[in-house]
Formats: C-alpha cells, sequence, structure tokens
C-alpha cells in the first residue's frame, strides 16, 4: 500500500427524537465482469441486443447442457482481488443456490458460497482531501446474473429476456465498515474507478453493470467502537438489505429514508425486522420486499457439473505484473510530480482517460498550470457540449500547444481563451492560427509605451483621479489592452503604467 | 443370410467388413424385429426413417473402405441421451414434445463412427428406477419369462436392455448412476459396463445425479462392450468433468489372459439373507477367476453399509437440483393454467402433472437434504461417508488388486408389478451392490454368469481401477470364457 497519511471522517449522526444515532453499513457490489463472452457459455454479453439473441442452449438450461468455465471471467476476478489489495485463493468452488424463477432457466445461480476466489482486501474511499474511510473487503466471488422478466408489455403474459442470463457478475462484500450516505457513494465512486482503471469492470450503472444491495442498520454512539473491538454483532442493530441499486443517488437518498424508517421504529419501542427492502425513488421510501413465509431456502450445495476452480500462483503473479498504476498512486504521483493539489489530482485521476490526456499536456510543461487548462477550460467546454474526454476535439498536443505559446509569452490568457475556442470548434495548430490571425502579444514596450501615454495624455482627468487613489490603475489597463486588441503582455502595460504615473 | 438382427456387434462388423452383408440389411432386420417385439415396449421414438439414411450412408463408408467397427452397426438409444431432431423426453410427460437442437457428445460419437440408430428407448423416468416402471411409455418387459409372469428387465435403463436381449438391436447405449445399466444387463443376461466417472462426456445427456452419472454400452458379450464403450468414450471439453486422457484400444486389450492378476471378494457384499443361488454363482465365478490363473484374495471394504443411505441422499439431492429446470417455461409441458394463476401456480401445476411419483419423490427427498438445518446431517454426512468408501477401494487397489468380484443384484428379475405396493427402500435396495461403485467413481461391468432354479439369468460384477476399463475388460472377458453364457430367452412376443 501507499504510504498515505490521513484522518478518519467522523460518522454521521442522525439526531432522533431521544437520541443521537449512528449508521452502520455495509455493501454488496455487483459488478458485471468485462468479457465478451458468458460466464458459462460462449454468448455474447453485449448490451441492447434482440431479445434472447445472446443465448446459448445452457443459457437456457436446455436437458443435458453444461457449464464450462470462461478462464477470461476468472483471470478478471482474479484482477479485481488484486487491485483491491486482496488475498486471491488458489481454490475455490462453484456452488448452486436454488430457487425458482422464470428469468432463472437452471432454477439456480451458480456462484461461490463456501470458497470464494478473493478473500480480505482493502478500498480506500477518500472523502476529503486528507480525510479517508478505509473500508475492509471481507470476500469477491463469482457468479452468474439472472435474465430479465418483462411484465408491463401484454395484459396477461409476462416476457423473459434471457441475454443477461449467465454474464460474469463479481460480488464484492465490504465488512460494516461505511459510516454514512456520503460514505456509502464515496465507496462506489472509488470502487467503480479501481474497477475501471483495472478494464474489470465498465462500471455502467445506467445499463445496471454495476449495482448495489446495501445492509444499513443504527446503532447508538460508542456501540460501533464496542462492535469493532469484539466483532460481535450484538452491539450493532438489526440490518435490512436495500436491494439492486444502480445510481448514487439513489443510493444515499435510500439509506437516509431507512435509517430514518429505523429509527423511527426503534424509538417507538418496536423492533426492526431483518429482512431485504426495495427502494422507491418517486415515493421516496423502502418497502419490504417479501414476507417471512416467502423467505428463500437457497439449499446451497457444490455444483457438480464443475469440478473445483484451482489456479496456479505463477499465473496470479503473472496477472498482478500486468496491473495497470491505480487510482491512489496515481494521484499521489501527480501530486508529487506535477506539484499538483489534492483537489485537482482528485479531478484529474477520477478516470484512466482523464488522468492520460493530462499526462500527455503535462508532459515537460508546467504541472499546476496545465492542470488548470485541462480542469477549467477543457472540462469546462465539454461538460457544457455534453462531451466526455474521449470525444475532445481538442488533442493533448493542440492544448500543449497552447499551454506553449502562454509559457513563451507569446499570448496572454485573454488570447489564449479566445485560441482554445477557435482551436475547439476549427481545429489546427495554435502556433500557426496565432501567426496566421496577429494573435501574438505585443512584448515590443516601445508599441505598449506608446499606448500608455496616449491614454495618459488622452485623459488627465482620470491621471488626477488615479494618483489619488491607485486603485483605479486597473482603468489604465483596460484601456491600454483596447488600444492593443488584448495583445499586449499584462505584465509590462501594469509596470509601465505605475511608472508612467509615479505610483 | 437369416436373422440377422442376432448377431453380435463383433460378428456383424466382420460381416459388414467382409462385404458378406450390408448395414441396410442389418438395420432392416433389426427394424423387423423392433416391430415384431412391441410386446416388449422396449422402444419409444421411431427414428425408422433415419435408421435406413443413416445405414445408406454406412454402406458407402463401408464401400470406400471404411474400418470404424461402428460403422453400419444398428443400436439402440435410450431416451436419456439428446439427440437432434429426434424426441427426447427421459420417458417424462414435462418433456412431452421437446426435440433437441442438439446431439449428445456420446451419441454423436457413435454416429460419427457410422453406427445407426435404430430408435429411442424406453427407460425410468428421469432414470429414477430400478424396473422400468416409472416411465411414462409404460412398463418395458423382459424378454425373459417365467411361468408366463411379466417381468421387469430392471433399469433404470430397461428399454436398452430388453431391446439387445430380445434382438430387435445389436447393442444399445445406457446410462448409470447407481446401477441402471450393470442391474438391467444382469436381468437380461446381456453385459452391460459403466466407465470410470469422466470417461464418456455427459453433454448432451439429461442429468439425473451429475457426480454419478455415466453413459456406457450395454451388448451381447464383452467384446462388443470393449468395441462400442471405445467409440464412445474420450474427452469433451464441453463437459468440465470430462477426463482428458487417451482413449485406449479396448478390444486389443482382450487377451483372455489374466495369470496372476488379483481378484478381490469383498466381505461385505455377503449379505444377510443372501440367496443361496446368488451365493454360488459368486462361489462359480470366484473359482472360475482363480482356474484362469488370478490369484483371489478375500479384502474388506468397510463403510459398504453406509453406501446406499448415502447414495439415497446424494442422487436425490442432485437431482432436485437438476430438475429444477423442467418449469414449463421454455421447453416440454407446461400445465394449462385457470385465470387468475401466477407464476407459482404454473410452476406447481406444471410439475405435479409432469413429472411421475418415483421423481417426485426424489425430488421431495433432495429438496429435504439440502435444506437449512438438515443440510449437514444429511448431505455433508453423506459426502464424507462417499469419501470413505472411495478410499475403501482406494485402499484395497493399494495392496495390488486387480479388481473386485461381487454379485450384480440381490436377486433375479422380478415380475413387473411387485414393487407397486412395497415400501420404495426394497426397491433402492436393488442396487446395493452398484451404488458403491458410482459413487467411487469407478468403472464397473456386468457380465451373466448362469441361470438361478426358474431359468432367469443371473449377473456377476467387476469393479475395476479408475481408468483402468481395458482391464477390466480383459478379466470379464476371461470369465465370460469360462462360464460359456450362451442361453437366450425364448422367443414369446
Amino acid at each position: 500500500m501507499l504510504d498515505l497519511t490521513y484522518e478518519t471522517p467522523k460518522p454521521k449522526i442522525i439526531a432522533g427524537a431521544t437520541h443521537d444515532w449512528e449508521l452502520v453499513i455495509g455493501m454488496e457490489v455487483h459488478a458485471q465482469i468485462a468479457s465478451n463472452a458468458k460466464l458459462f457459455s460462449g454468448a455474447s454479453t453485449e448490451f441492447g441486443n434482440e431479445p434472447n439473441s445472446n443465448v446459448a442452449f445452457v443459457d437456457a438450461a436446455m436437458p443435458g447442457m453444461l457449464p464450462v468455465i470462461n478462464e477470461f471471467c476468472i483471470e478478471q476476478a482474479v484482477r479485481t482481488g488484486l487491485g483491491l489489495a486482496a488475498e486471491i485463493n488458489l481454490w475455490s468452488a462453484f456452488d448452486r443456490k436454488n430457487y425458482f424463477y422464470p428469468d432463472l432457466p437452471q432454477g439456480y445461480q451458480i456462484s461461490q458460497l463456501y470458497h470464494p476466489i478473493v478473500g480480505e482486501g482493502e478500498v480506500m474511499v477518500d472523502m476529503e482531501p486528507g480525510i479517508s474511510r478505509l473500508v475492509r473487503i471481507e470476500r469477491i466471488h463469482i457468479e452468474q446474473d439472472a435474465g430479465k422478466s418483462i411484465h408491463d408489455m401484454d395484459p396477461n403474459m409476462s416476457f423473459v429476456d434471457l441475454n443477461r442470463t449467465g454474464v460474469a457478475l463479481m460480488e464484492i462484500v465490504s465488512q460494516p465498515d461505511i459510516r454514512g450516505p456520503e460514505e456509502a457513494a464515496a465507496y462506489m465512486v472509488k470502487l467503480r474507478q479501481i474497477l475501471r482503471y483495472l478494464g474489470t469492470c465498465d462500471g455502467n450503472m445506467q445499463n445496471g453493470n454495476l449495482r448495489a444491495d446495501v445492509n444499513v442498520s443504527i446503532c447508538l454512539p460508542g456501540q460501533y467502537e464496542k462492535f469493532i473491538e469484539t466483532n460481535d454483532f450484538a452491539h450493532l442493530g438489526t440490518r435490512c438489505e436495500i436491494k439492486n441499486m444502480n445510481s448514487m443517488r439513489f443510493i444515499q437518498a435510500a439509506i437516509e429514508v431507512e435509517a430514518r424508517r429505523q429509527i423511527t421504529i426503534v424509538e417507538a419501542g418496536g423492533e426492526v425486522n431483518q429482512e431485504t427492502r426495495l427502494y422507491d425513488p418517486d415515493k421516496g421510501e423502502t418497502r419490504s420486499m417479501r414476507s417471512k413465509e416467502e423467505a428463500h431456502d437457497y439449499r446451497y450445495f457444490p455444483d457438480p457439473d464443475l469440478l473445483p476452480l484451482e489456479i496456479e500462483q505463477s499465473w496470479v503473479e503473472e496477472i498482478a505484473s500486468s496491473l495497470p498504476e491505480l487510482p491512489d498512486e496515481k494521484k499521489a504521483r501527480f501530486m508529487k510530480d506535477f506539484l499538483l493539489s489534492d483537489y485537482d489530482a482528485t479531478v484529474l485521476t477520477a478516470e484512466l482517460d482523464s488522468a492520460a490526456y493530462f499526462e500527455a499536456v503535462a508532459n515537460r510543461r508546467d504541472g499546476k498550470l496545465s492542470a488548470n487548462w485541462v480542469i477549467n477550460e477543457l472540462f469546462g467546454r465539454l461538460k457544457k457540449d455534453d462531451k466526455d474526454i474521449t470525444q475532445s476535439p481538442v488533442t493533448p498536443y493542440q492544448l500543449g500547444g497552447i499551454i506553449d505559446l502562454i509559457e513563451h509569452g507569446d499570448i496572454n490568457g485573454k488570447i489564449a481563451k479566445d485560441l482554445f475556442e477557435i482551436v475547439y470548434i476549427q481545429g489546427g495548430d495554435p502556433a500557426k492560427i496565432v501567426q496566421d490571425r496577429g494573435m501574438k502579444q505585443l512584448t515590443d514596450t516601445s508599441a505598449i509605451e506608446a499606448a500608455v501615454d496616449k491614454v495618459i495624455l488622452d485623459n488627465p482627468d482620470q491621471v488626477e483621479k488615479a494618483k489619488a487613489n491607485p486603485k483605479l490603475v486597473g482603468w489604465f489597463v483596460g484601456q491600454v489592452m483596447k488600444a492593443t486588441g488584448g495583445k499586449a503582455n499584462p505584465k509590462a502595460v501594469n509596470e509601465l503604467i505605475a511608472f508612467k504615473l509615479r505610483l | 443370410m437369416s436373422d440377422l438382427n442376432k448377431l453380435t456387434l463383433s460378428a456383424a462388423r466382420d460381416l459388414l467388413r467382409k462385404k458378406d452383408v450390408t448395414s441396410v440389411e442389418l438395420t432392416e432386420a433389426c427394424l423387423q424385429a423392433k416391430s415384431a417385439g412391441m410386446a416388449l415396449n422396449a422402444f419409444v421414438h421411431d427414428t425408422s426413417e433415419v435408421a435406413l439414411e443413416q445405414a445408406k450412408a454406412a454402406d458407402n463408408r463401408l464401400a470406400e473402405g471404411d474400418a470404424s467397427s461402428m460403422c453400419g452397426i444398428p443400436i439402440g438409444i435410450k431416451d436419456l441421451f439428446c439427440t437432434k431432431g429426434v424426441p427426447s423426453q427421459a420417458a417424462s410427460k414435462i418433456l412431452d414434445g421437446f426435440r433437441p437442437e442438439y446431439e449428445s457428445t456420446v451419441s454423436q460419437k457413435l454416429f460419427d463412427g457410422g453406427a445407426v440408430m435404430v430408435g429411442k428407448l424406453n427407460m425410468d423416468e428421469f432414470a429414477m428406477g430400478s424396473s422400468n416402471e416409472t416411465s411414462i411409455y409404460g412398463d418395458v418387459v423382459n424378454p425373459w419369462k417365467v411361468d408366463q409372469r411379466n417381468l421387469t428387465p430392471g433399469g433404470s435403463s430397461g428399454g436398452s436392455a430388453a431391446a439387445v436381449a430380445g434382438d430387435l438391436c445389436l447393442a444399445a447405449t445406457g446410462t448409470d448412476t447407481g446401477g441402471s445399466i450393470r442391474q438391467p444387463a444382469a436381468f437380461t443376461g446381456i453385459v452391460g459396463i459403466k466407465p470410470t466417472y469422466g470417461r464418456c462426456s455427459r453433454w448432451g445427456v439429461v442429468a439425473f445425479a451429475s457426480s454419478l452419472d455415466q453413459a456406457g454400452p450395454m451388448t451381447k458379450s464383452v467384446r462388443d462392450a470393449a468395441i462400442m464403450l471405445e467409440t464412445m468414450c474420450g474427452h469433451d471439453p464441453k463437459d468440465s468433468t470430462s477426463a482428458d486422457l487417451a482413449v485406449p484400444n479396448f478390444e486389443a486389450c482382450l487377451t483372455g489372459d489374466i495369470k496372476s492378476k488379483k481378484i478381490a471378494i469383498p466381505k461385505e457384499y455377503r449379505m444377510d439373507g443372501m440367496s443361496e443361488e446368488i451365493e454360488k454363482l459368486w462361489a462359480e465365478g470366484t473359482e472360475m477367476l482363480r482356474d484362469a490363473g488370478a490369484e483371489i484374495v478375500g479384502v474388506s471394504l468397510p463403510h459398504t453399509k453406509y453406501a446406499l443411505p448415502a447414495y439415497y441422499v446424494i442422487a436425490p439431492a442432485e437431482a432436485s437440483s437438476n430438475l429444477a429446470r423442467y418449469d414449463g417455461v421454455r421447453f416440454g409441458r407446461r400445465a394449462n393454467i385457470s385465470a387468475g394463476d401466477g407464476i407459482t401456480e404454473m410452476y406447481e401445476k406444471t410439475r405435479a402433472e409432469g413429472f411421475g411419483p418415483e421423481v417426485q419423490r426424489r425430488i421431495m427427498i433432495g429438496t429435504y437434504v439440502l435444506s437449512a438445518g438438515f443440510y449437514d446431517a444429511y448431505y455433508n454426512r453423506a459426502r464424507r461417508v462417499r469419501t470413505l468408501i472411495k478410499k475403501d477401494f482406494d485402499d484395497v487397489f493399494a495392496k495390488g488388486v486387480d479388481a473386485i468380484l461381487t454379485p450384480a443384484t440381490p436377486s433375479a428379475a422380478f415380475s413387473l408389478g411387485d414393487m407397486a405396493t412395497m415400501d420404495p427402500v426394497q426397491m433402492y435396495l436393488n442396487d446395493v451392490f452398484t451404488v458403491t461403485v458410482n459413487l467411487a467413481g469407478l468403472p464397473g461391468i456386468s457380465i451373466p454368469a448362469g441361470l438361478d432354479a426358474q431359468g432367469l439369468p443371473l449377473g456377476l460384477q467387476l469393479i475395476g481401477k479408475p481408468w483402468k476399463e481395458g482391464d477390466l475388460l480383459n478379466t470379464a472377458y476371461a470369465l465370460e470364457k469360462s462360464v460359456g453364457f450362451v442361453e437366450k430367452p425364448e422367443k414369446w412376443w
């Protein structure tokens, strides 16, 4: 791990009618493994295809069909484990989780209950500069996704789409280390970032490729510390699991309302039932998914169609040696090598593509200046057009050219912004544009001096005022800039005016 | 040439190679025998047209000099194997109308070798039964008869056994989860081998209990079994439990020489109340092997008595999960549902109507032993027993034993209907000598060894070392020669 010094954030406190309450949150994140083929079949995983077009016989659980492990999915899970500094289990096994549902053709989901492929790891969740929560990962296991039941296409019938059936998922299970809704969302953000860096999950929450089940309980201040000390869950409240959330906003909101619901129950002398709940964003509430009588007994047992999964340490090491630089390392390096602030480094490393773009720009240039241009100008402009960094019409080479012109004193900041807009809209080589359009700033002091002299001569009243109030010097600067078409070097203008007015 | 259907596979092969007979002639003889043998109720789906096409193609291949052993041989395929475009229902109502769009690996290998499919064979529903009385197509009748009583051919591969014993085809595929090849082979006086678990691909075979299921041949002689097994087995990347091992030339293993081979007689297989006839048969078999030059040793397989209960926990547990896919959603038969019925009612009605009582019983047992609170007491304990049973065998083989000789069944074939009123456990006792072999994943072969006092065939079982089917077949071949079993059922159908 990196040697990062940080402070732990304070847990969120919610004031109830009688007490203050703290939250304890654990998350089970389902991340679709980035892979072209499914976990146990060769069928495509492409999103948005015609219903039931990505279906192999085994996905439809046709009689006599058998699963065969897709090795690439295993590699992706191992890579994820390594990226979360987790223990890799060289021996793992698949189990069947049995339940009936039309979008689960086999009548069981192949998962890993007893022997997951990845053991304990950790994620550093950044809350504010210097303040981070270390969330421990309990395990990661591999499992099949289910299909989709469609109930709203016909009044009398339901339809099933098996395109998603059998797609590989990683279930990343955290310890109950998350202490508030904001931390939960930040954990998701960080996890998503790491997965995207690793290339093991595209993190597309809208398509459901990353979604979370959130376990929420409440406790009185001090109880959590007792739990940490003893690892005895009796110190904590009864948890409820809010299922299947695919937006950071919903995660936060759901935790908030669920915590309040539990507080209301407990403060009224009631008891929270351990159950699975769904968040309804329209009504802003969570509600029970199934009653106790409907509770499933999943009858887990080892899948006899699959031999235990044994992998070699050397293979794990091979994967480890190919791991990319991860967000924490990259951020630290940016802060050190480019002298960036924590904030700038965080923004620039949020996405691998942004970081790569920035590095290309900042290479042998001023880091801070490059960061400002990438974050403020480029990101701002892209956002206006609803584009992401990969769609930027301005290449790092072009932006670097603009920055070079600034650094060499060829153009000033204002002209640079105009130039950027020209490059953004029309493209072209910045240096050539400046040359062709005469945008070079005046560094010839005699020309600037002439302009300054003219402004002073034409405005004796202003000169008097400025002498009395030196703050008015800005007015002169503005006039000179106007007279020179904005091309005068602002520093030189300032110095000359101050000199001429004897300020 | 008359009675071509009565040929052994190997004799037919030799005649085909010599061009003394054509596959079409052989096939037509079998199709006629099949039509004449309706009373046996062995075949369930007619594939005569496919058979004749395949036979013509095989004749072309033979004319071009194809020397594949199975080329042109008419065989029957158990209904548990998925055969492309041909009804494959595992003898269950719930798979009504199901025609797979794929061919099981085992049947594909046979067809690639030029074998001809005479038809699909009756069986116990989902291979669950030991008397072929649980089939949706009705009981299979054993070609052997006593006092005009209809006897069971055994199960679950009862159709395969009856078809081969009754000369409706030259050989057949079977599957064996707890004895489903070996017990019916013994009941009908034919040879049946269950190879080592992982030898034959399970891809495309309707699953009963995945960790126990194995396909194998059911034939008229040990040589036939060697020939057919060689074509059926081999590594299949589509089945993760299939072994990546080369397939030996099994027929070449049949030297008949078993001098100084060590054959073990396990004392735990001498059950209380075992009939004298079985006892005598076993002793005679032992002497024959001794006379052939084998060394006979007594051994102990101490956990044998726990095998049957362990089997009847593990097999139903896996079955309860394997059969969950028959839900009326995607294929097979869906029950008519009433207005207002939801998905739960659809499942309940479909499965209640689609599965027979024995299948339902095993699903319920399996569901029970896997449920929370009972899992450790039943399923996990049964798995531990299984490990101990496997170790029993490992220990015996580690002492230099080459094969183990046991009876194949506790009795000869019984009357159809006899078990109807009995406790199901009585039926399960049929598997007492065979389930250990499945639990340990070993190869086992049943060969006819004599007739009982009523004139019904009895079988002996030889159990071999893992992946040593060649040696096992050779020992069986030596015993077959000594026994000289030539009796055939008297044709009554």
